[in-house]
């Protein structure tokens, strides 16, 4: 990466680094994107949303800090169980406090909207067919996932709904069953 | 370099098991490049079960290692089509890329990446060749104490080059060394954090938190994003670039190439910092810069070729040193681990079959990729006609059942969801999961480093300092913290609100 072109440097600036020059290139660069990235995010949570993370941090780190105490610290020549825990958890202790201090007007958070149900809605169907699963094999959970998060999700026909669904099924079966021959509970035996 | 080795792998390679694999692996690679949504971690993650089931373990590791590169060359059909980057790494080719095809020139756009994307990847794995076998060598006289001082290296930056901020992305990486904590203490067998579980006594499987925090939680995350309709982009025609336009972008590939390789060996470098840089490089270099952003080719092969180059370099650190340089390097880790090979500097002694198959295979995989992105590159355009909506739940699908035929465990699956809502709920208060999931799987290896270390040292930690390897590394790992602290400390005289300290250091390594 030589320099042999003679640097276009936006107006009479010529006098700026090396550094300060590529800065501008790189920042413009990162801006744009950011940009084209934005317009497709909702909106930021604002504090709130920044003081609740720091402060899960935090109960994370000190909570980590309490247990590890107690697991034993040992000295640095013998060290006990918790004192690696013990360390890490104190390094999350500070960079919480760090986050509830200069973190409080970061733009990074997004708000919860209506459309976050549908997450709700789709870690639920996970849930369920973990339950359902080792009782009533995979195939009926399966398919009623697929219908969930086609139809309800998804905003699919009735008719593509279903015809996925049984279709995806049907290669799982043959794929887990046959294919990779594991051992994958299931209600109907071929 | 061991020649022979090197040509047994080639061997590896081509067998018919190895050779599908390979393939697969791109192709499922070139498919999530090209859909928005799953990234390459999150894909590899769902897929790492396959290495349970895979009859050769050589032949998953090919396969992973594929996505990896092959989702580098999907990522520009969507950026270039339709203005929106497959991948992250794909984001600038969108300025100019689109531009182009707005001109009608979107097969020329196609043809050059597809080109310059051959070329990076093909430099970057002949470097890897060569310099592999070195770094290994290098590292074989590492001990307990480099090895703390190089991942904790490794996570830092990771922590400081990725997306977003700073602090958050620590507290993330932070929180994976402490999970990695969970379960029997490998020194002492104490219980830590394991509260009465069973299941938690062998520790968390870091296969199942990664399938939770990239898949299940990207899976989520995207029910939420996702805006419906499918895209239907204009028919592409001329996909063989003239000789002018090679003319043109010759020298843009040549040094995308090259930034590209240097980052990628650097942890936390990647792909995504490489093609940011390498546009930067094209823009400064240019006799005319305001052509950029208006159809400029080089603005497509430079940070094309970059991208590709640092994917392949990426894994220098990881088959040579044993660390991974970025999330889905982890997930490569992660698999190794699971097929019982330790990544290090022995595993081209020990494994030559593992190192030279997987490093050959790329060779191959990326002339697959080039036949795919050039005459067959309509096929992945109609791909793009495929609702999002279709794939969620057979993702979903695939993630639940792939994570139960681990150890036929349902706690897994469970494990699994907790992790994916973490992840989900990560990402909706801005932090990156990236981090989290890279220091949990070298937690382990920091930690036994750690107090190894401690013991050697007979409790005196400054022994860190005094040995000139380790000293060297927890340096850089000072001047990593110091750089961005300093730099804001000055610019509060100035009010420039720039946010890329860490950027302007990387481009002035590389002059």
């Amino acid at each position: 990466m030589s320099e042999t072109q003679p640097r276009p440097a936006p107006g009479a600036d010529q006098g700026a680094s090396d550094v300060d020059h590529e800065h501008d290139i790189l920042a413009e660069i990162k801006a744009e994107v950011a940009q084209d990235l934005a317009d497709e995010r909702p909106p930021a949570g604002g504090p709130a949303y920044q003081v609740a993370s720091a402060l899960f941090v935090l109960l994370v780190g000190l909570a980590g800090a309490w247990l590890a105490y107690g697991y034993g610290i040992g000295s640095l020549r013998r060290p006990g169980p918790g004192l690696w825990p013990f360390i890490v958890s104190c390094l999350i202790v500070v960079l919480a406090v760090v986050l509830l201090v200069v973190g409080r007007h970061l733009d990074d958070t997004e708000k919860f909207t209506r459309s976050s149900l549908l997450v709700a809605v789709g870690a639920a169907t996970f849930v369920a067919l973990g339950f359902l699963l080792p009782v009533v094999g995979f195939e009926i959970p399966a398919v009623l996932l697929g219908i969930v998060w086609l139809r309800f999700l998804g905003g699919e026909s009735w008719r593509s709904t279903i015809v996925i669904s049984v279709l995806t099924t049907a290669a799982f079966y043959g794929l887990f069953l046959y294919a990779l021959s594991v051992p994958l509970p299931h209600l109907i035996a071929l | 370099m061991d020649f022979s080795a090197f040509l047994d792998g080639f061997g590896v390679v081509t067998q018919p098991g190895n050779l599908l694999y390979c393939l697969i692996g791109v192709v499922v690679g070139m498919l999530i490049g090209v859909l928005p949504g799953l990234g390459p971690a999150a894909t590899m993650a769902i897929l790492l079960p396959v290495v349970y089931s895979a009859h050769d373990p050589v032949a998953a590791i090919i396969m992973l290692a594929g996505i990896y590169y092959g989702a580098q060359y999907g990522g520009t059909i969507t950026s270039v089509l339709l203005r929106i980057p497959g991948e992250a790494s794909s984001v600038v080719t969108v300025f100019d890329g689109f531009a182009l095809a707005k001109q009608g020139k979107a097969g020329t756009a196609l043809g050059i990446a597809a080109i310059g994307s051959f070329i990076g990847a093909t430099i970057s794995i002949i470097g890897l060749t060569l310099l592999g076998p070195l770094v290994a060598e290098f590292a074989l006289d590492f001990g307990p104490p480099e090895y703390a001082a190089l991942a904790l290296l490794g996570v830092l930056l990771v922590a400081t080059i990725g997306n977003g901020n700073t602090v958050k992305a620590l507290a993330a990486a932070a929180i994976g060394l402490l999970l990695a904590t969970v379960g029997s203490d490998s020194f002492t067998s104490a219980d830590r954090f394991t509260f009465g579980s069973l299941n938690l006594e062998d520790g968390i499987d870091f296969v199942v938190v990664a399938m939770g925090l990239f898949g299940v939680g990207e899976i989520l995350y995207n029910l939420e994003e996702r805006h419906g309709k499918p895209h239907v982009p204009a028919a592409i025609a001329n996909i063989w670039p003239s000789r002018k336009d090679l003319k043109e972008a010759g020298p843009a590939i040549g040094r995308g190439s090259f930034i590209g390789f240097v980052l990628g060996v650097l942890p936390g470098g990647g792909a995504v910092m490489a093609s940011l840089a390498a546009y930067a490089a094209e823009k400064r270099v240019a006799k005319d810069p305001s052509r950029f952003g208006r159809g400029a080719i080089e603005g497509v092969a430079g940070p094309e070729s970059a991208n590709n180059a640092a994917a392949t370099s990426s894994f220098i650190p990881l088959l040579t040193i044993g660390i991974p340089a970025n999330a889905s390097m982890a997930m490569l880790y992660a698999a190794l681990l699971v097929v019982g090979v330790t990544p290090g500097p022995q595993l081209i002694d020990e494994r030559p079959d593992l190192f030279w198959g997987v490093v050959n295979s790329m060779y191959i995989g990326n002339l697959i990729l080039l036949l795919l992105s050039i005459p067959l590159v309509g096929i992945f355009v109609r791909i793009l006609r495929v609702r999002p909506a279709i794939l969620a739940p057979i993702t979903a699908l695939i993630t639940i059942l792939g994570v139960y035929t681990i150890r036929n465990s349902v706690f897994d699956i469970f494990l699994m969801i907790f992790f994916g809502v973490v992840g989900y709920l990560m990402k909706k208060f801005g932090f990156e999961p990236g981090p989290m999931v890279l220091a949990f799987v070298l937690g382990s290896l920091i930690e036994s480093s750690f107090r190894r270390s401690m013991l050697i040292f007979e409790g005196d930690a400054s022994g860190f300092v005094t040995r000139p390897i380790s000293g060297t590394i927890l340096a850089f790992v000072v001047l990593v913290i110091a750089f961005p602290l300093i730099k804001r400390a000055l610019r509060r005289k100035t009010p420039d609100t720039d946010t890329t300290p860490e950027t302007v250091q990387r481009e002035d390594s590389l002059r």
